[in-house]
């Protein structure tokens, strides 16, 4: 491991202690926060399995009732149906909070209105179970958008997470704490270094007279 | 973030259906024009469904956007029924995360 390029000095020395003290605890910091997220990520990625596989039966039943009660119908009069719809969807949006990560929060509320903008006369039975389902539906539709944005997020959070852990643990540390041995040692080397020149110059200093 | 709210982008047929009940459509069948569709509609809108065979032609517009909080792009199976995309998307969620596959790699066994 390579030792950083300082000077052996004992501020030095001070200044990189300092460094490994927060290294560490931020290491450990770090390491408990990627560990609840992941606890919170599987949760959430459980209930975006289950909801996605509900979403995705519910929806393409409903879209294949749809095709079928167009297929009952004239191409036209379907267009002309749907053409103007009464119902419309309005999101509240907020933002919640998850291990500090903003994720989107999103409420569905209706728009009051005849859930069928159209006359009877010219369509069948069939659209309009179709269109009652799909628009039961939609309030799932955005909740699972909602749990697959937070699982995406999380997912990308955790591995940010992960190799700030890796860097911390693999390289940071290990590197201040080689350095720090590195200027200790110098610095006991200097001393010796020291006391044998006195002591040199003191036996010289003897033999003169 | 402008008021509006949900817009599908899809085939004629899903895109019928979602007018039916209020939605913003927008039909697109080829690759380009979904592409660009897709990027004009993330300004304006907050959720963007998208059918899984458009979805899977675009992913990498779809990326984008993963990790923004807005907006959220969600795929959709059309009539034809799920193509396994949309959970193909929460494996490699669980891959990343985790480093390997913990659930759906359990149930298949």
């Amino acid at each position: 491991m390579a030792v950083l390029r300082v000077n052996p000095t004992r501020m030095e020395l001070k200044r990189l202690k300092n460094r490994l003290k927060t290294a560490v605890r931020g290491h450990k910091l770090l390491k408990d926060k990627s560990d609840e997220m992941i606890r919170r990520f599987l949760i959430f990625v459980k209930q975006n399995k289950k909801l996605r596989r509900e979403v995705e039966n519910e929806l393409s039943d409903a879209l294949k009732n749809f095709m079928l009660a167009k297929a009952g119908m004239d191409d036209a009069a379907v267009q002309e149906a749907v053409a103007m719809p009464s119902v419309g969807v309005e999101l509240i949006t907020a933002t919640q909070n998850i291990m500090s990560l903003n994720v989107p929060e999103l409420t569905v509320k209706a728009v009051e209105g005849d859930t069928f903008p159209y006359g009877f006369a010219g369509t069948n039975g069939e659209l309009d179970s179709a269109i009652s389902n799909l628009s039961g539906l939609l309030v799932k539709i955005v909740k699972l958008a909602e749990v697959e944005k937070i699982c995406n997020m999380l997912a990308d959070e955790i591995e940010k997470n992960r190799r700030r852990v890796n860097a911390l643990e693999n390289v940071m540390i290990p590197e201040t704490q080689e350095t720090i041995k590195y200027i200790s040692m110098k610095l006991d080397e200097n001393e010796r270094a020291n006391i044998v020149r006195l002591m040199k110059v003191k036996s010289m200093l003897e033999n003169r007279d | 973030m402008s008021e509006k709210k949900i817009a599908v982008i899809g085939d004629k047929d899903v895109v019928l259906a979602f007018k039916a009940v209020g939605v913003d459509v927008y039909p697109s069948s080829d690759r380009e024009k979904s592409k660009e569709t897709l990027i004009k509609l993330a300004r304006n809108y907050l959720v963007i469904l998208i059918t899984e065979d458009i979805a899977s032609q675009i992913g990498d517009i779809i990326d984008r956007y993963k990790t923004k909080p807005y907006p959220l792009v969600l795929p959709i199976p059309s009539a034809k029924g799920a193509s396994g995309f949309g959970e193909e998307n929460i494996r490699r969620n669980i891959e990343k995360a985790v480093g390997s596959d913990i659930l759906f790699g359990a149930e298949e066994k």
